[in-house]
């Protein structure tokens, strides 16, 4: 099994055994269907027991996998047709978001995301899928016009963050991003979003206010990456495991603090072990509350989504 | 007239140094007469200092404000009203020291958050002004930070108020975690309100307005000012340079160095900061308006 996780050693040993076992069996003619199933079974209880008790840091790791589904893989599973459009009509096109227009179950979308590569060579095209400031100003483009023609957004996320380089301050990383939070909460049609790998920030955020908003079940999202808050706190990244457990990062964290609207489950041990079934997972979501947000009219979208964010957070009031 | 105002002892200033002290302590820390400009390195005195608004008379430097001094120079004098005074910060994510921290902040500036909210006016103008103060937890935003500032919006959009905020903030607070980042959301709808009413909001960036601030509303004002030299950026610059292994300008993400790549409209000195809000609101102002109508 290539791609394996630190955690997932002890279960890749003992699948490792039990293959031997089998070919053992094969060419030697003795019967060890007995002891292979006694294995199997073990192997599937440990393998319920790593990926029932997933660490925050242990998601993260999963949320990061190189064969994890990218954005591209949601777009071509879940739509029937789609066209990509390119470039902010400023600047330049920003490989690192991808966006176009096309047809979710035969009903007009406009989709954008975040889209990391899988291997070195299309990373270094996608920048690692680390937007600069063109990537979500071709975003913004892409919803204001899907707003004109009363076209739902679906936006995925998954990105590390907004690209933290030179030319990306030059361009005004920071205003790109609050450009975008302010047109998506003013937003006169239906936008949904998924946080489908890693949610890294305002350059997640800038891509991320929605009507609803859900997280596959081992995505992460966070104000800062675990290394940076490591970073920040104790003046050491290797304690990013420490500082995912105390960011509250999971799915399951900003469900509990009504960050998000829901939890999409994957198959066990993470999307990238089956994605055609996370993808199906996600495109029912998707058709479902596009139905129902199609019966609700643009002006109350937008002052339902302005009060969903205007509640959020805690305060105490002395 | 211009020079008056800086003459003024403002209701919130706290700039000198106390006077009951011991002599013999007075004469081992001489820490509080005099400072040390951080820009040139000449030794100023508190008074000098005092008079120029916090600012190097030789080098230009701009020491940061605290909230209530910003206030004192900002406002006609003795005329603030403040909101939200008892809002606090919670612990939504049980995070180790945070209660603990938030404490001796407290106790530290006198501040009960990293913003002060309030209504006071600027040669008369009313104005909502929103006042970071980078001593609270680098002036970080958490979700006491988002709501007072989404509350003082709003407050102004009702009265069509103009706002000017003074921005000063390392980000997001990592203490609320995810919360912290939704303020970001939620500030920026306060701010598409403001934009509904017509009412404008002025943003001055100061010394440092970074992270998820610079990312939200700090630039998103109809007008958008900075402090010479103040620090403005996103990324911070030690994890850019650790991205892309070199050296970065000396200039780079400053006031200057926005303007000049187009991000800010004007760079102001503090010592011209009150008149040229004081024109913008006039400007902006009913009375203005109504001359317009008048002349046609």
């Amino acid at each position: 099994m290539s791609g394996e996780l630190p955690f997932e050693k002890p279960l890749v040993e003992l699948e490792r055994r039990i293959a031997e076992l089998r070919r053992f069996m094969e060419t030697e003619g003795i019967d060890l269907r007995e002891e292979i199933a006694r294995l199997e079974e073990r192997a599937a209880s440990l393998a319920r027991e790593i990926y029932g008790n997933l660490t925050p840091y242990q998601k993260v790791q999963i949320a990061r996998h190189p064969d994890r589904p990218t954005t591209l893989d949601y777009i071509r599973g879940c739509l029937d047709v789609f066209l990509e459009f390119h470039g902010d009509r400023c600047f330049g096109d920003d490989l690192a978001v991808v966006g176009g227009i096309g047809l979710l179950e035969g009903m007009p979308v406009t989709v954008v995301g975040h889209q990391r590569g899988r291997d070195t060579k299309e990373n270094l095209m996608r920048n690692f899928g680390m937007p600069h400031p063109e990537g979500f100003r071709k975003a913004l483009r892409l919803m204001k016009q899907a707003e004109r023609f009363r076209r739902p957004v679906v936006c995925f996320i998954d990105t590390s963050g907004a690209y933290p380089g030179m030319t990306s301050e030059e361009r005004g990383i920071g205003m790109a991003i609050a450009e975008n939070l302010l047109a998506m909460i003013d937003l006169r049609t239906a936008v949904l979003c998924v946080v489908t790998g890693e949610g890294g920030s305002g350059g997640a955020l800038a891509l991320g206010v929605a009507d609803r908003v859900y997280m596959l079940e081992h995505a992460v999202y966070s104000v800062i990456s675990v290394e940076g808050a490591a970073a920040l706190l104790w003046k050491d990244a290797s304690q990013a495991p420490r500082a995912a457990e105390s960011m509250r990062i999971t799915a399951q964290d900003l469900l509990d603090l009504e960050v998000i609207d829901g939890v999409i489950p994957e198959p066990l041990g993470g999307a990238h072990k089956d994605p055609e079934t996370v993808i199906r997972r996600v495109k029912e979501v998707l058709v479902r509350d596009l139905r129902e947000l199609s019966e609700v009219s643009p002006d109350d979208l937008r002052s339902r989504r302005f009060e969903k964010y205007r509640k959020m957070g805690r305060v105490f009031e002395g | 007239m211009l020079k008056d105002w800086f003459q003024k002892k403002p209701r919130y200033a706290t700039l000198s140094p106390p006077a009951a002290e011991p002599a013999e302590r007075r004469e081992a820390i001489p820490e509080g007469l005099m400072n040390k400009c951080r820009g040139c390195g000449d030794i100023l005195l508190s008074k000098e200092l005092e008079k120029h608004l916090k600012t190097c008379p030789r080098c230009g430097y701009h020491f940061p404000l605290s909230a209530p001094e910003r206030i004192g120079i900002t406002l006609d004098e003795g005329r603030f009203f403040e909101y939200d005074e008892g809002l606090t910060s919670l612990d939504p994510l049980s995070f180790p020291g945070y209660p603990e921290k938030l404490a001796r902040m407290q106790e530290e500036t006198g501040l009960r958050e990293a913003v002060v909210t309030g209504e006071g006016t600027i040669d008369g103008r009313p104005v909502v002004l929103i006042v970071m103060d980078s001593r609270f937890m680098m002036g970080s935003m958490g979700s006491a930070v988002g709501e007072k500032i989404a509350r003082a919006m709003e407050r102004a959009a009702d009265k069509r108020i103009p706002v000017v905020l003074f921005a000063a903030s390392g980000g997001a607070r990592m203490q609320e975690g995810i919360l912290s980042l939704m303020q970001m959301a939620k500030t920026s709808g306060a701010v598409a309100r403001l934009r509904e009413a017509g009412v404008p909001y002025i943003s001055v960036m100061t010394h440092p307005t970074t992270g998820g601030v610079t990312a939200s509303f700090a630039s998103q004002g109809d007008i958008i000012l900075a402090e010479p030299g103040a620090l403005i950026g996103f990324a911070g610059r030690r994890i850019i340079e650790q991205t892309i292994h070199q050296k970065l300008p000396d200039d780079f993400q400053t006031a200057e160095f926005l303007l000049k790549h187009g991000m800010i409209d004007r760079i102001v000195h503090r010592k011209d900061l009150r008149a040229e809000l004081s024109v913008i609101l006039q400007i902006h102002g009913e009375e203005a308006l109504h001359v317009g109508r008048a002349t046609l």
